[in-house]
């Protein structure tokens, strides 16, 4: 289990990580969300004992991160932004420095070094020097350093960034199969991936916690959540037609599709259906919008931006 | 102790094995080589003084050290900052002590083989005379210890920054400002405005003025311990540099 206790990290006058509390239980997978420099990296860079917090702190499997910090970095396993390796040593032989230094002696570190490897495919590799290696294939080995030791707790810092949407989509599969009975970690800001991946989100913006809750409750948060888009001949007629129904709050017309959001708690759907019956259009195209998180997350965090410029 | 020695070891092991990896350890090892014994042949007049010991070759040594140790020592750090891979080893179980040990000796030990393979020198002072060899033996291993003192100023210097040149230049200044501190160049510019005492105890700090007797073969325990406090001090700061500054 990670507590995160009101952290809170400033660099001189910037405050990097602005008081986040949290909890994290075994079995999430818990992706952090947000812009660029919104504290992210610096929060894991916290959790993972790299960084002191300025104040607060984070207990993992009853480990204080301040004054447990070599109990908490052996129960954690991490993957630093950018995954950084050292190039000039070969998979193997840097996996097994990263056993070494986990502990393990001779034959075991040997054989949790082959085991990683295995585990993500690095088997062909393994006498490669790192830096004569793909970007795809280097996070591997980084993902491969993190989980060596079966972490219950994996800290992951934007494991797919600068991979190419193949690599993105394998990277995504190997942290799926890794998830079963421990706690995952994630930052990314690409969105999907949160979809895909997490069944917890949160999103943090100017070093703020500022929303925590599943991906799918994400969604509905969406202005578009159960909007009905639909393609028409007539556009104008049409817009103005469904712009009279009770359950339409707003319509709105977008090159060839026309979007009514609807009344809170009302059923839209039935209704649109029912309009376009009654008027005998010809339709192109209907659909119920699931809710749209790049919507989502550009309110949540423009709002932040917005009251920190009026601050 | 024995957890402390495990996790120094595996930094060390690591170490050592990337010098090999790169030509890190080849090019220096050719260069110091030859420059030391150009040094003794043509500076320090090694033939013409007929006299079988090795002194020409250790009296060159502090200046040969002032240049090559700053660049072995200069990516000790700045090179972990610039990769970011001082992340990755400052997450794993392993304490900023046992990173700055392992990695020192890792350095230490592959300057004492550095200097180990000047050993056709002392093949050749044997050929032609008759050396003291306890003597020479004790040079070398001053020599050796000399060698430490500069390594854990660079070690020092390099965790200040990212940049390698940047800890190159700063610790071949430090490093030549403690070389010089017995010269009468430095030691004049003090003994205007400070009492005696003052000027005897920067004098004292001099890397030369200790490696003076030891370049002769006398081991003074006295000198063994000055570069033994020199080591640990600077070895030191770097822990406390390294514990304010990580991630910077």
């Amino acid at each position: 289990m990670i507590e995160a206790r009101s952290l809170s990290r400033h660099y001189g006058d910037l405050v990097a990580v602005d008081g986040i509390s949290f909890t994290v239980e075994t079995g999430q997978v818990l992706g952090f969300l947000g812009p660029n420099g919104a504290g992210k990296s610096t929060t894991m860079k916290i959790l993972t004992g790299f960084l002191p917090p300025t104040s607060g702190t984070a207990v993992i499997n009853g480990h204080d991160i301040i004054s447990d910090s070599l109990a908490v970095r052996r129960e954690i396993g991490y993957l630093p932004e950018g995954a950084p390796l050292y190039g000039e040593m070969s998979v193997i032989k840097f996996l097994q420095f990263v056993a070494h230094a986990r502990g393990y002696r001779r034959a075991e570190a040997n054989s949790k070094a082959t085991k990683a490897a295995d585990r993500l495919n690095l088997g062909h590799v393994l006498q490669q020097r790192i830096d004569t290696l793909s970007k795809g294939y280097k996070r591997r080995v980084g993902l491969a350093q993190a989980v060596l030791h079966d972490p219950q707790v994996l800290i992951l810092d934007e494991p797919t960034d600068g991979l190419d949407p193949n690599q993105k989509h394998e990277v995504r599969e190997l942290i799926s199969t890794m998830s079963e009975n421990r706690i995952i970690v994630i930052s990314t800001h690409i969105l999907e991936e949160v979809d895909a991946l997490c069944n917890r989100a949160m999103i943090i913006a100017g070093g703020k916690l500022v929303a925590d809750d599943t991906p799918t409750g994400l969604i509905e948060r969406s202005r578009y959540h159960n909007a009905v888009t639909l393609s028409v001949d007539n556009l104008q007629a049409a817009a103005s037609a469904l712009s009279n129904l009770p359950e339409a709050a707003k319509v709105e017309v977008r090159d060839d599709e026309i979007t009514v959001f609807p009344e809170p708690d009302s059923q839209l759907l039935a209704s649109v259906n029912r309009v376009i019956a009654e008027q005998g259009w010809q339709v192109n195209a209907l659909r119920l919008e699931a809710g749209r998180l790049d919507e989502v997350f550009r309110t949540i965090t423009s709002e932040v931006e917005q009251l920190e410029e009026l601050a | 102790m024995r957890t402390f020695l495990q996790g120094m070891h595996t930094v060390m092991r690591r170490e050592l094995a990337a010098y090999f990896a790169t030509p890190v350890a080849w090019v220096f090892i050719v260069i110091f080589t030859v420059l030391a014994a150009a040094f003794t042949f043509y500076l320090g007049g090694f033939y013409q003084r007929g006299l079988a010991d090795l002194e020409p070759f250790f009296r060159f040594h502090p200046w040969l050290y002032l240049f090559l140790v700053p660049a072995l020592a200069m990516r000790l750090w700045a090179e972990e900052r610039k990769s970011g891979t001082i992340e990755l080893l400052l997450t794993l179980p392993i304490t900023i002590s046992q990173a700055i040990v392992g990695k020192f000796l890792a350095a230490w030990l592959f300057l004492g083989l550095a200097l180990a393979l000047t050993f056709p020198i002392w093949f050749t002072v044997n050929y032609l005379g008759d050396p003291d060899n306890g003597s020479i033996l004790a040079a070398y291993i001053g020599s050796w210890l000399m060698a430490g003192a500069f390594l854990a100023i660079g070690s020092c210097i390099s965790a200040l920054t990212r940049n390698q040149v940047v800890a190159f230049i700063l610790a071949v200044v430090v490093s030549f400002g403690f070389l010089l501190s017995g010269l009468p160049l430095v030691l004049d510019a003090f003994r205007g405005w400070l009492s005696q005492g003052f000027v005897d105890g920067i004098a004292n700090l001099s890397l030369i003025a200790h490696f003076d007797a030891i370049s002769r073969g006398v081991l003074d325990l006295r000198d063994l311990i000055y570069f033994a406090l020199v080591i640990g001090f600077w070895l030191l700061a770097n822990l406390i540099i390294l514990q304010l500054r990580k991630a910077d």
